[in-house]
């Protein structure tokens, strides 16, 4: 099966309007593992999270996927307030899949089983906006797990959400990559870190100060600039 | 039906609601006329008494003549129907109408205040009227609008020896309006103004207005009936519209012009020449 | 003012009376505001759409333009619709002038411009939220934009309630491109702006007292409406 990865990430900097965001930023992710990017605020994760994505285009520098590719389609991005269409909760996951070229019948059907996986099939003629913020989440997640990506970005996520509904969402991610999609994800909260990742990339003042396994960064963070960040939390 | 179809559906009704009426209308032709023809009442009487025996619907445009003529000069009526032979004639020399026929006149009336500042009331010398306002420097309202009413306003003005141009103060107010309008102007400034006696007639806000001077034979004004050139206007239709002509000029139609009333008051004097 | 409770009084015997020649107007007033409307926005929300989402040259030059154009006159765009279809016009073969059709092609340029600069508006701020997962989703140009005219579809039925609104009460447009002709191209405002001519003023103003009345009950049923299917349908 054609596989997207490595994606490669050379030499990136991001300076929009001149003023630097990141720099020298040298990445390869090879696939199949939770990466959690963690670093204080304005560190620029949100903005790397995108780069990577293909939503932002890097000011210098080269992102590359397997084979050349400049943008592969099996690859989703969920964020941290999730963006529900004015349709039912079936509709929004289905509209992946619509825009994907899928035939009404079989995407109402992929998308009721999505649904299914995240918990949410009786919820699937509510109006999307009247669900709970980790419900609508949930759907966000169901959306894109329809599309079977190889890659799933997530910003903070669960960032607006209430413990339980926190709980749940992790779940789910949990479950998304024990089905075979790696997992990027940047979040404020120590705690997520600790219990999803598998690897962490630490990111300070738009550069990359390390990336250590998940069992030894947090006991022994190589960096300076990381040390600092755990004992300030 | 998915909700697009019935988008797109509701859309083609409503265009087709709106253009439906034109693919309905069977035999019709246009007529440019007057604003004071069709406020003194007389086509909403005259024109069913055509309509029904022939079948040929009587579209008219209510405009001032200036601007009546002007439309009939793009080729946008069948038939021009005004008051202002000066005008009509010039029109047919350009040879935009085939021939001019008179039809019927009604005569203009000097209206103004009760209280009549320039002291004209009860006469019947138009000139001597103008003359009296113009020294009194009494407000006088004017059409200004290149209409009939205004063509023979100014005529009047000529005859009584009063040069306009020189004379103009703010005495003389020119609203660039129709005849309806213009009176309620001077109905609210307590002016004096010209108009026909149709219009004033039918007009429901008079104020402290009322007809000073009336009765002079200058003050007749006379109503010429023109078709409009097929040969300049190919689209014109010849037919119908010289068979309205043709109406209007017969007994019949004479007749009809003749038998209407306003309060008991006829308006106009049938006069074609057989 | 003393004429008002006249009028009130005028209008109620009219409506009540179901007087033939006022009906016959009031369907024509409302089946060529509509048309227009309709006609208007068949262009104006596509276009609005593709100003607020598009990203080609001279945008912002187009979007300035249409928000300037919102105020035209309506009786400059009868002038120039009549030159249009004046038989001495480009137009003149079809013989449009003087008919319903006329009113409505001019009250839909009318309106045009409206219903585009507020769907530019309405689709942009949607667009500003909807933006970035749209693009992670892989939505083209196209999918984005009618995505965003479906989903803002509450806010644009409120931007063609104004458009008719603009449309209904306008007087300029349709009395020279339609020339008021008794029984075919009379409509409220131009039977409104007659009678006041006229001098009947108790009248004009009865007729516009209906003419504001028909306008609100169009409003509270079209607010009733929205109400109900956002309710049912999200």
């Amino acid at each position: 099966m054609h596989t997207i990865f490595p994606l490669s990430l050379s030499g990136v900097s991001f300076a929009p309007n001149d003023v630097p965001v990141l720099a020298d930023i040298d990445l390869r992710i090879e696939g199949g593992a939770r990466t959690v990017i963690l670093g204080p605020n304005g560190a620029g994760k949100s903005v790397l999270m995108r780069l990577m994505h293909g939503l932002l285009k890097p000011t210098s520098g080269q992102i590359r996927w397997n084979a050349g590719e400049s943008r592969p389609r099996a690859q989703c991005m969920v964020f941290q307030r999730p963006v529900m269409l004015r349709r039912s909760a079936l509709a929004n996951v289905a509209y992946g899949l619509k825009l994907a070229g899928v035939p009404r019948v079989r995407r109402n059907i992929q998308a009721l089983a999505a649904l299914e996986r995240v918990g949410l099939a009786h919820l699937a003629a509510r109006p999307a906006r009247v669900l709970s913020g980790g419900e609508q989440q949930r759907v966000a997640l169901a959306r894109a797990w329809a599309l079977e990506p190889r890659i799933l970005f997530l910003d903070e996520p669960t960032a607006s959400l209430d413990p339980a509904a926190v709980r749940s969402v992790e779940q789910v991610i949990a479950d998304i990559h024990a089905a075979g999609t790696s997992i990027v994800m940047t979040t404020h909260s120590l705690g997520q870190a600790r219990r999803l990742a598998d690897e962490i990339i630490f990111l300070h003042a738009g550069r990359i100060t390390e990336r250590t396994p998940a069992a030894e960064f947090f006991p022994r963070p190589r960096s300076i600039e990381a040390q600092t960040f755990l004992e300030g939390e | 039906m998915s909700l697009l179809s019935r988008y797109l559906l509701s859309t083609l009704a409503g265009l087709i609601l709106g253009i439906g009426p034109v693919w309905s209308a069977d035999s019709f032709i246009t007529v440019a006329s007057t604003t004071s023809t069709e406020q003194s009442g007389l086509f909403g009487y005259l024109l069913p008494q055509f309509e029904k025996p022939s079948g040929i619907q009587v579209r008219v445009v209510a405009l001032g003549t200036g601007q009546a003529l002007d439309l009939a000069r793009r080729g946008d009526a069948d038939v021009v129907f005004v008051h202002d032979p000066a005008a009509e004639e010039k029109f047919i020399a350009e040879g935009n109408g085939v021939k001019r026929q008179e039809v019927m006149y009604n005569d203009f009336v000097l209206i103004g205040p009760k209280d009549d500042p320039a002291k004209v009331a009860g006469g019947n010398d138009i000139a001597l009227a103008l003359r009296k306002i113009e020294a009194s420097k009494a407000a006088f309202v004017s059409r200004g609008d290149k209409s009939g009413t205004h063509a023979a306003e100014l005529r009047l003005w000529k005859i009584a020896g009063i040069d306009l141009a020189a004379n103009k103060g703010s005495w003389y107010r020119d609203t660039g309006s129709g005849m309806g309008p213009a009176l309620n102007t001077a109905a609210s400034m307590n002016a004096y103004i010209l108009a026909d006696r149709g219009t004033w007639l039918n007009f429901k806000n008079r104020q402290n207005l009322a007809i000073v001077v009336e009765g002079d034979k200058r003050l007749f004004n006379q109503y010429g009936v023109i078709l409009v050139n097929p040969a300049k206007h190919p689209h014109v239709k010849q037919a119908a519209g010289q068979q309205f002509i043709d109406w209007i000029l017969s007994e019949t139609g004479q007749k009809a012009i003749a038998d209407y009333k306003i309060g008991g008051e006829q308006l106009f004097f049938p006069n074609a020449k057989r | 003012m003393n004429d008002l409770p006249a009028s009130l009084t005028t209008a109620l015997g009219l409506v009540a009376g179901l007087d033939a020649r006022l009906l016959d107007i009031v369907a024509l007033s409302l089946r060529v505001s509509l048309s227009a409307v309709l006609l208007a926005a068949l262009l104006a929300l596509p276009l609005g759409a593709q100003l607020a989402v598009g990203n080609f040259a001279g945008r912002r030059t187009l979007t300035v333009i249409v928000n300037g154009l919102m105020g035209l006159p309506a009786v400059v765009v009868g002038l120039l619709v009549y030159l249009l279809l004046s038989r001495a016009g480009p137009l003149g073969p079809l013989g449009l002038l003087f008919t319903p059709t006329a009113m409505v092609i001019a009250q839909a340029i009318l309106v045009a411009p409206l219903l585009t600069a507020l769907t530019r508006q309405t689709v942009e701020d949607a667009w500003h939220d909807y933006r970035e997962q749209l693009h992670s989703l892989g939505a083209t140009t196209h999918q984005a934009t009618a995505t965003l005219l479906w989903d803002t579809r509450y806010s644009l039925f409120t931007v063609m309630l104004a458009g008719f609104g603009r449309a209904i009460a306008e007087v300029g447009a349709v009395m020279i491109v339609g020339g008021n002709i008794d029984g075919v191209t009379r409509v409220m405002t131009t039977t409104i702006a007659l009678e006041t001519s006229k001098g009947d003023l108790p009248l004009a103003l009865a007729l516009g007292v209906i003419l504001v009345a028909l306008v609100l009950a169009i409003n509270a049923l079209a607010y009733v409406t929205g109400a109900w299917a956002q309710r049912k349908l999200g």
